[in-house]
C-alpha cells in the first residue's frame, strides 16, 4: 500500500482542505480577481488581486487567506475551520469592495467593475470550507435559523451602507432599484401565490389519495406527468388556451388572465407544486400508527374529529417537507416564468442575456439564489423542529 | 348486561361470524379465545360496531346498539387495544381525557378525572400527566390505554388482546392489576385473547371459538370437565387440565378444619400452587393462613388430588 509510505504529517492533512486549498490558491494568484471596464458595453480588463488593489491591502489579504488555508488543511475543530472560512468570505467581499472603489474615479457612473473568476473561485472554496464545517458541527434549527437571520442581517447592512455600491451588479441596481422592487415582489408573489393554491387544494387530495387507494394511482399518475414536463414547455403550452379563454370570456380576460403574463405562470407552478405536497401528504397520513386511528374510533371520535385532531397533526411534519421541495423549486421556476411575461426576477436574468450583460443577469440571479437558500433553510428547520417534538 | 343474538358477519361469501349467542352477566369477565382468524376479534369490534354486523343483535342493558349513531355509541363503551394505541402527539393527560372532551365534560371534572384514574394505575400525576406515551414503559403505556378507556365509567369495557405486546413477566404483573382493577370497579369486561392461559386466569366465563363459530360458553372448570367438542378439548389442553382446573380455584376455598401443620400457604394461593408447594417440601398437608396470618384451615395432598379429579 503507497499510502502506508507517505509520512505522517501528509496523512494528517484534510483532503477536502487540499483541495479547496489548491483550487483557491491558483484562483488567487492566476485568475482575475476583477474584471474593470470603461462602460457597460466594452471589453473589460482582467486584474490580479495585486493591480486591482493599492499597495498593503492585497498583502493583507494574502496573509489572511493563508490562515484560512492553514485552518482547511490542518485544524480539526470544525469551530475554528468555520471561523476561518468566514473570515475569509469577509476578506475577499471587502477586497473586491475595495478594488471597485479604487479603481473608480470619483464622480465617475460610468465604468464598471465586476468580480472576476478568481474572485468567484474563492468564495466557493471558502463557502464550501463553511459547509463542510457547518455540517460537521450540526447545529439545531434554532441556531441555523439565527445564523441565517445573522448572515442576512450583515448583508443588508453592508448594502445599505453602501460598502458595494461601486461594484457593477450595485450599479445595475442602483440605475434599475424601483424596478428592482417590483420585480422582487413579484416572484415572491408568484411563488407563495402558486404554493398557497396547490396547498389548499393538495391536501384534500392528499387526504382522498390516502382514503381511496384506487385513486391514489390515477391521482399520482397524473401529476407524476405534470412534473415531467419541462418548464417552458408547459408555460408554452398554457399560453393557447388562456389567450382563447380571454377571448371568448370578457370578464376573464377583465380579471387580467391573458395567455401571457401572471396567470399561466401561476398555473403552471401550481401544477408543479400539487405533486410534491400531495405525495407527502399521502406518505405523512400513512405512516400515522394504524393503532392510534383504531383506538380514536373505538373510542366514538367521528371521521373528521379523527382527521383533524389525529391523522392530520401526525402527518404534518411530511406535508412542511413537501411544502419546503415546493417553495425552493417555485422559487427557482419563477425565473424561467419571466419568458412568458410573468416578470420576477428572471426579468432581469433574460434581459442581461439578451444584452450580453452579466451584471444584470448577476442582479436577478444573486437574489434568487439567496431567496431559495433562505427559504430551504428555514423550513428545514421548522421540519427538524416538529420531528423533534413528541409531534 | 350485553346479550348478543345469533350476530353474524360476512365478507362475500365468507362467514367470519356465525350465528353467535351469547349473554354476558353484569360486573364479569368474558373471555373471548380462539386461534387466529377465528373470528373472535369480529365478534369483539361488532359490540361497538367498529364492525356492523351481517345480521343478528347486541343488546346492551336491553338497548338495541343498532339504534344509536355508532360513533355516540362507543362513547359509552371502553375500548383497549393491543399496542395501546395512545395520540404519540399528545400528553398522557390529554390521552386519558379524549372521551370526556367528546362527551363536552367542563375541564374542571375533566382534570379530577384525569388524577383520579392516574392515581388508580399508579401514575404519580404531577410525574406523569405532561410526559408523552413515547416517555413511557410498555407497561405504564398499556396502563395509560386502559385508564383512557375507562375516562368517562363506562359500564363495559372491550379489551382487543389487551396485553399482546407486553413481555411475560409485565404480562402477570398487567393480568394481576386488571383483575385488581376490576374487583374496585366491578366494571363488565369482555376480553379477547389467543393465550388460554390467560383465558384461564382471567375469565369468569370463557368463549372458545372457531371458524366462526362459537364451540363453548361456560365457566373455565366446565371448559375442563366437560368440552363440549373435541376442539375446545385440545384448546384447553388435555395433558395438564388436571393442574389447570386445580388452578382455578385458591386453598382458601377448599381449607378444612384440623391439626395445625408445619407448611403454611397463603389463602390466596391456587390450588396448583399448593400442590407444589407440598410436593417440594415432601409434606401430606398444610395449614392456609389468611392476609391478617391467621390460620383458617388445612389442606392435604388428598384433598388436592381430589379436587384435580375430572367432575
Amino acid at each position: 500500500m503507497s499510502a502506508r509510505r507517505l509520512p505522517a504529517w501528509l496523512l494528517r492533512i484534510d483532503r477536502l482542505g487540499a483541495v479547496l486549498v489548491v483550487m483557491g490558491g491558483v484562483a488567487l494568484l492566476w485568475l482575475p480577481f476583477v474584471i474593470a471596464k470603461a462602460n457597460r458595453i466594452v471589453p473589460g480588463q482582467a486584474l490580479g488581486i495585486f493591480q486591482a488593489l493599492p499597495a498593503p491591502y492585497p498583502l493583507a489579504c494574502v496573509l489572511a487567506l493563508l490562515v484560512a488555508a492553514l485552518a482547511a488543511l490542518a485544524c480539526r475543530d470544525p469551530r475554528w475551520r468555520l471561523a476561518a472560512a468566514l473570515m475569509g468570505v469577509l476578506v475577499v467581499s471587502l477586497a473586491v469592495a475595495a478594488a471597485a472603489d479604487a479603481l473608480t474615479p470619483p464622480g465617475n457612473r460610468v465604468v464598471r467593475i465586476a468580480p472576476g473568476a478568481g474572485c468567484w473561485i474563492l468564495l466557493l472554496c471558502l463557502g464550501l470550507l463553511a459547509i463542510d464545517a457547518i455540517t460537521r458541527l450540526q447545529p439545531g434549527p434554532l441556531v441555523r435559523t439565527l445564523a441565517l437571520l445573522l448572515a442576512a442581517g450583515v448583508a443588508v447592512a453592508a448594502l445599505a451602507h453602501g460598502t458595494f455600491d461601486h461594484l457593477s451588479v450595485m450599479r445595475e441596481y442602483a440605475a434599475n432599484a424601483e424596478r428592482f422592487a417590483r420585480e422582487f415582489r413579484q416572484h415572491l408573489w408568484l411563488a407563495l401565490g402558486s404554493l398557497g393554491a396547490a396547498v389548499v387544494v393538495a391536501l384534500p387530495l392528499g387526504v382522498l389519495c390516502h382514503r381511496l387507494p384506487r385513486l391514489r394511482g390515477a391521482i399520482l399518475g397524473v401529476l407524476n406527468f405534470v412534473q415531467t414536463i419541462p418548464s417552458i414547455a408547459l408555460f408554452g403550452i398554457l399560453m393557447a388556451p388562456l389567450s382563447a379563454l380571454a377571448a371568448a370570456v370578457p370578464l376573464a380576460a377583465a380579471l387580467g388572465i391573458r395567455g401571457i403574463g401572471t396567470a399561466p405562470a401561476i398555473i403552471a407552478l401550481f401544477l408543479y407544486s400539487l405533486l410534491p405536497v400531495v405525495a407527502n401528504t399521502v406518505v405523512g397520513l400513512g405512516r400515522v400508527a394504524p393503532a392510534a386511528v383504531e383506538a380514536a374510533s373505538g373510542m366514538g371520535m367521528t371521521r373528521w374529529q379523527i382527521l383533524r385532531g389525529v391523522e392530520l397533526p401526525l402527518a404534518l411534519p411530511a406535508v412542511v417537507t413537501g411544502i419546503r421541495i415546493v417553495l425552493v423549486q417555485n422559487i427557482g421556476l419563477v425565473a424561467v416564468a419571466a419568458l412568458i411575461g410573468a416578470g420576477g426576477l428572471g426579468a432581469f436574468i433574460f434581459q442581461g442575456i439578451g444584452q450580453t450583460a452579466n451584471d444584470l443577469v448577476l442582479l436577478g440571479a444573486i437574489p434568487t439564489v439567496a431567496l431559495a437558500f433562505s427559504a430551504a433553510v428555514l423550513l428545514d428547520a421548522l421540519v427538524e423542529t416538529m420531528n423533534r417534538s413528541p409531534a | 348486561m350485553i346479550r348478543i343474538e345469533q350476530l353474524t358477519k360476512q365478507y362475500g361469501a365468507t362467514t367470519v361470524v356465525d350465528h353467535v349467542s351469547m349473554e354476558i352477566e353484569r360486573g364479569s369477565i368474558a373471555v373471548i379465545v380462539g386461534t387466529s382468524g377465528s373470528g373472535k376479534s369480529t365478534l369483539l369490534r361488532m359490540i361497538n360496531r367498529l364492525v356492523e354486523p351481517t345480521s343478528g343483535h347486541v343488546y346492551i342493558e336491553g338497548r338495541d346498539t343498532a339504534n344509536e349513531p355508532a360513533h355516540l355509541l362507543r362513547r359509552h363503551i371502553g375500548y383497549v387495544i393491543q399496542g395501546h394505541g395512545l395520540f404519540p402527539h399528545r400528553t398522557v393527560a390529554e390521552n386519558i381525557a379524549t372521551v370526556p372532551r367528546l362527551l363536552h365534560w367542563d375541564q374542571a371534572r375533566i382534570d379530577a378525572r384525569v388524577a383520579e384514574l392516574l392515581e388508580i394505575f399508579q401514575l404519580e400525576p404531577a410525574e406523569y400527566a405532561g410526559k408523552f406515551p413515547h416517555q413511557l414503559s410498555g407497561g405504564q403505556q398499556q396502563r395509560v390505554g386502559v385508564a383512557r378507556a375507562l375516562a368517562a365509567g363506562p359500564a363495559v369495557l372491550l379489551m382487543d388482546e389487551p396485553f399482546g405486546a407486553l413481555d411475560p413477566i409485565i404480562r402477570a404483573k398487567a393480568q394481576e392489576d386488571l383483575l385488581d382493577l376490576h374487583r374496585r370497579i366491578g366494571t363488565t369486561i369482555v376480553l379477547v385473547t389467543h393465550d388460554m392461559d390467560e383465558a384461564f386466569r382471567l375469565g369468569d366465563h370463557i368463549a372458545v371459538m372457531s371458524q366462526g363459530r362459537l364451540l363453548q360458553y361456560d365457566r373455565p372448570a366446565v371448559l375442563l370437565t366437560r368440552p363440549a367438542d373435541p376442539f375446545v378439548a385440545r384448546m384447553t389442553g388435555s395433558a395438564d387440565r388436571a393442574l389447570r382446573l386445580l388452578s382455578l380455584r385458591t386453598a382458601g376455598e377448599v381449607a378444612a378444619p384440623g391439626m395445625p401443620a408445619a407448611l403454611k400457604i397463603a389463602a390466596t394461593a391456587t390450588l396448583r400452587d399448593a400442590l407444589a408447594e407440598l410436593i417440594w417440601h415432601g409434606a401430606e398437608a398444610a395449614s392456609v393462613v389468611g392476609s391478617d396470618g391467621a390460620i383458617v384451615g388445612r389442606v392435604t395432598i388428598t384433598a388436592l388430588l381430589a379436587a384435580g379429579q375430572r367432575a
